[in-house]
């Protein structure tokens, strides 16, 4: 009975010609291609990898990387969060073009960013030389690798929260207002459990980006082993000597935790869809 | 809701946010572009191996565009029209090369093709290289850019349900003429905007790029990487101003996924 309930639901034709292309596709771009991360770490006996993973200047990388992305994430929440209020309950002028320039980081190549953010931070740079009378330098230190990852993450959190902001009724936030709450009392606790879980993929996403980035931290990095090198430049490194089996490894735990990540991100998800049905 | 009205504070600090990081860099961009003029930008553009790039970009640009407007329609049919077993797992791997950080792309494919791969014996043979040349340049722009074409289509495919093309192929119209005269009227502006973002993705990549490339000046640089060999030469207003090209391109990307966000808006409405 399943069978004919599946057979019945394939009355459009082309199933058989979409599904090839598409899995055909799959297969030679994604499948094969990632599949050869663990043919090249089987030449790593066990001791190898790990020795590898906790080399110390493979940690480095990974602690670089992590700490970056997860401040400049949580930069990118707060703002983002903010953004998106702004952006769907205030009108004011030129709001439409804020709205679109959200959007740049999606549109402009890493590589310009990045040249970009470290010509402008740089200690005679129009931003930096403000911040070097200060004595504070920002390219070429983990300040201007948080920056460039706030950057590339800014898209993230606002476009998961915007669409869950435009569809919160008001009415709820009226009826708090009615029986006396104030404003932060209304904020936190009715409109901010709502917009929690997309807030929190927002996160998760802005951090899967910012950990797996290159070209726009690559610049603006400066790249010293222990202090700036992030574990992309450490793979880019290891490749440039042909240790590709190290490489290997590194890309591996790198692929891990994005997982991890996204898998997180998922679970909240679906939980929140729960919640709300 | 009626929208209140606007309080000021919030909005300054969004504005100065956005100043200070999306508009400042488009600004600093251009100005370092022009600053020998508008003839030293022309010199700087039509220089030979700007151009030797750039020819390679758009080579790169059509082939993954190609490919992944191809590939983006057949498997967001195959996920959105039918209902089987395994469809979630194939939603995911189409998504995985926008989890996956552009290094690595560009190692998996060094992996796959390069020195130490079992098919490399073979690749030899027929005299076919693709690290270090244009074929690994260009499967590592579709790598990248797979997921574009499928991502903007799905939604709305979803969105508009299958009721009118099983009525059509109930009364016997065939796939193509379903999909040309059902299916892409509805689809028609998210398909355009993610051959937009496919063009504009392709054109920009440079993490997995880079990996493959081997940086063979002229012959595997494409525009990204030609502005990070000037970038460090420290010729920065060539550098610049072959960004500018690019910058202009996101510029007129932004404008256009307005214009299509508002289209497609009105269309649902309607």
């Amino acid at each position: 009975m399943d069978k004919t309930l599946l057979k019945r639901k394939r009355i459009i034709p082309g199933f058989g010609l979409s599904m090839g292309v598409t899995i055909a596709m799959l297969s030679i771009i994604v499948l094969i291609p990632l599949i050869s991360i663990f043919w090249k770490m089987a030449e790593l006996s066990i001791g190898e990898f790990f020795a590898v993973i906790f080399h110390r200047r493979t940690l480095a990388a990974f602690g670089v990387s992590i700490l970056c992305s997860a401040l400049a994430a949580l930069v990118n929440l707060v703002m983002g969060v903010l953004l998106a209020w702004v952006l769907v309950r205030y009108e004011f002028p030129l709001k439409r073009v804020m709205d679109g320039l959200i959007e740049l980081p999606f549109a402009l190549p890493t590589a310009i960013a990045g040249i970009a953010l470290t010509s402008l931070t740089v200690n005679t740079g129009w931003v930096g030389s403000v911040f070097a009378k200060l004595g504070i330098d920002i390219a070429y230190t983990k300040f201007g690798i948080i920056i460039a990852m706030v950057f590339v993450g800014i898209p993230f959190v606002v476009r998961t929260v915007q669409p869950v902001l435009e569809k919160l009724d008001g009415s709820y936030e009226e009826a708090a207002a009615m029986l006396g709450a104030g404003r932060r009392t209304t904020f936190l606790r009715v409109v901010l459990p709502e917009i929690r879980p997309a807030a929190l993929t927002g996160f998760g996403l802005a951090f899967a980006r910012g950990l797996g980035e290159y070209g726009s931290v690559v610049f603006i990095a400066g790249n010293q082993p222990y202090k700036t090198e992030i574990a992309s430049l450490l793979i880019m490194n290891q490749l440039q000597e042909y240790d590709y089996a190290e490489a290997a490894a590194i890309a591996l735990v790198m692929l891990i935790i994005a997982f991890v990540v996204l898998f997180v991100m998922n679970v909240i998800q679906s939980r929140a869809a729960r919640r709300a049905s | 809701m009626e929208k209140k009205k606007c309080r000021p504070v919030p909005v300054i600090i969004c504005a100065v946010f956005i100043a200070l990081f999306l508009i400042l860099p488009l600004v600093f961009v251009i100005t370092e572009a022009f600053s020998d003029g508008l003839a030293g930008w022309w010199a700087n553009i039509t220089e030979r191996y700007t151009v030797k790039a750039l020819k390679l970009s758009l080579l790169s640009m059509v082939a993954a565009v190609v490919i992944n407007t191809v590939f983006g329609l057949f498997a967001a049919w195959a996920l959105t029209r039918y209902y089987y077993r395994g469809q979630r797992i194939l939603n995911t791997l189409i998504d995985i090369p926008l989890s996956v950080s552009p290094v690595i792309a560009g190692l998996i494919f060094i992996l796959t093709f390069g020195r130490s791969s079992p098919l490399y014996p073979l690749l030899q043979q027929l005299h076919i290289s693709v690290i270090y040349a244009v074929p690994g340049i260009i499967i590592a722009t579709v790598f990248v850019t797979l997921p574009y074409v499928s991502r903007e289509i799905i939604p709305v495919l979803n969105a508009i349900g299958t009721a009118e093309e099983e009525a059509a192929a109930l009364m016997g119209a065939g796939g193509w003429k379903i999909f040309r005269k059902i299916t892409l009227p509805h689809i028609k502006w998210s398909l355009l905007y993610g051959i937009v973002l496919c063009t504009a993705r392709s054109l920009g990549e440079f993490g997995a790029v880079s990996v493959i490339s081997g940086h063979l000046r002229g012959r595997t640089n494409t525009l990204p990487l030609h502005i990070e060999i000037l970038y460090n030469e420290f010729q920065y207003s060539p550098a610049f101003a072959v960004s500018s090209l690019l910058v202009i391109l996101a510029i007129i990307l932004l404008v256009i996924r307005s214009v299509v966000e508002h289209r497609g808006g009105k269309n649902e409405q309607v």
